[in-house]
């Protein structure tokens, strides 16, 4: 069973945000790295840039196939986690620990549009 | 699972790279029973296959497997595939599952004035792939099936309880290894073994894939199609072009003294991106090809393709580029075999 968080809001394409102020951090679910098998690569986007909900920002790479990621917020890139180009399997180890991106938000109510851990808990079993 | 040829196939059963390393290290099992097998036999049955069939089996010792192509009249490929020569006249053949009804259609298309039995015997037969180092010892310790004295691309049938058990020492995974064609229910009995043994792994699509990869093996639909000829893939040498006639031997005798427009070639990316079958290649800025596999080598720990690029820029250290969704990667051109083969040969 895949682990889900209290407190951090998730999207239908399996992206994670926790919130922090007006800052957020998005990852992938420990869902998505389950399903995606060992990740071999993180297409990182560069920092300042801006990014928009629904819209692709990288990819995760597993052996067998790419994933987009879509975010699921808009703002500004801020921080990267460049721990991932040299460890990328660090997101099998812990998906929610180790967040893709943080990002500054141009609009905090687009969080409504996304699940909570029971909903999204819910959406997984479907 | 994920659907292959009509199959429902695993693409793992645990983890590519667990399943990878196993058969690299140790030995792994694959369910290969989707490819086709197909038997000719009858009167006509060596000058037939030499006709629809680019290697040369004329006066081919009993026991022996050839690796080859079917062709059109152009070039193209229809298949590849492997030809066991079981006895004088009779001959077992295996194709890609994907492509069994369209090779049945063309080998019967192609047999008209030649006295042979051509059988589908797709259905019938299950197939186990027994790959890895230790493939030898497991074939004896866990299925009591000797295989040492087998030599590499032969084959030998043996009968277990009135059946006749089809063992050939081939492989798609640049290791030593078995394939072992029988009924479901011989095949099913013995993939329990092989689990309850615990010495051997489940392998799915996804492994074998990597690991024909990394050796320069091609996958048709990838680096064998209708357009990409044999000699654009670099398999020229198994069209044997001093037996008397083949379908696509005029084609194939041009593209080698001529050349070919587009090639195969191996491509090293400096970067860990990873690049992906249909990708784009460059050469300063302009499209040269496309690639046609690509993995982060789990062997070797570097991002590596085959791709179809203009011949002109295929010379070995040639500087490209890779395009990879918005960015562009450099890469090298480098032989395409990325990991060497470990196979059994005395």
């Amino acid at each position: 069973m895949a682990k889900v968080i209290e407190g951090l809001y998730y999207s239908e394409s399996h992206e994670f945000v926790r919130v922090e102020g007006n800052c957020c951090y998005i990852g992938i679910t420990d869902y998505a790295q389950n399903a995606l098998g060992n990740v071999v690569y993180v297409d990182l986007p560069d920092e300042d840039e801006e990014i928009t909900a629904g819209e692709e920002f990288g990819a995760v790479e597993s052996v067998k196939a790419a994933s987009d990621l879509n975010s699921p917020i808009s703002g500004t890139v801020i921080e990267v986690n460049n721990a991932l180009e040299n460890n990328p399997e660090l997101i099998n180890k812990d998906a929610f620990e180790n967040w893709i991106i943080k990002v500054e938000m141009s609009d905090k109510s687009e969080l409504e549009n996304l699940m909570d851990a029971k909903t999204y808990e819910e959406f997984c079993i479907k | 699972m994920q659907p292959f040829g009509g199959f429902d196939m695993p693409i793992q059963y645990s983890s590519i790279i667990e399943e990878h390393n196993a058969v690299r290290n140790d030995c792994g099992v694959f369910d290969v029973s989707h490819m086709g097998e197909v038997t000719v036999k009858g009167n006509d049955a060596e000058r037939y296959v030499n006709h629809i069939f680019t290697n040369d089996i004329t006066n081919a010792p009993i026991g022996k497997i050839y690796y080859g192509m079917m062709l059109y009249p152009n070039g193209g490929t229809v298949d590849d595939l492997l030809v066991y020569k079981m006895a004088p006249n009779d001959f077992f053949i295996v194709i890609n599952a994907s492509n069994i009804d369209k090779d049945i259609k063309w080998m019967q298309e192609n047999s008209a004035g030649f006295d042979i039995e051509l059988t589908d015997r797709s259905d019938y037969y299950a197939q186990l792939a027994i790959q890895g180092p230790k493939s030898e010892d497991v074939m004896l310790s866990v299925l009591n099936l000797e295989c040492k004295e087998l030599e590499f691309y032969t084959v030998k049938t043996i009968n277990i309880r009135e059946e006749s058990v089809i063992i050939s020492r081939t492989g798609y995974t640049g290791e030593d290894g078995f394939e072992i064609y029988a009924s479901h229910d011989f095949i099913c009995r013995q993939w329990d073994k092989l689990m309850e043994s615990g010495r051997v792994k489940p392998c799915g699509l996804g492994c074998r894939d990597t690991l024909r990869f990394e050796v320069g093996l091609p996958l048709y639909g990838d680096e064998l199609s209708e357009t990409i000829s044999p000699v654009m893939a670099g398999l020229g040498m198994f069209c044997k072009l001093d037996k008397n006639e083949f379908i696509g031997k005029e084609v194939i005798a041009k593209q080698k003294s001529e050349g070919v427009k587009q090639k195969i070639v191996g491509i090293e990316l400096a970067d860990n991106a990873i690049p992906r079958h249909g990708y784009d290649v460059l050469f300063s800025g302009n499209k040269i090809g496309e690639v046609t596999t690509g993995y982060h080598s789990i062997s070797t720990d570097k991002s590596v393709c085959m791709a179809l690029i203009d011949s002109e820029r295929s010379k070995t250290g040639t500087e490209v580029e890779v395009q990879i969704r918005k960015k562009t990667f450099k890469g090298t051109v480098i032989n395409k075999k990325f990991y060497g083969k470990h196979y059994k040969k005395d």
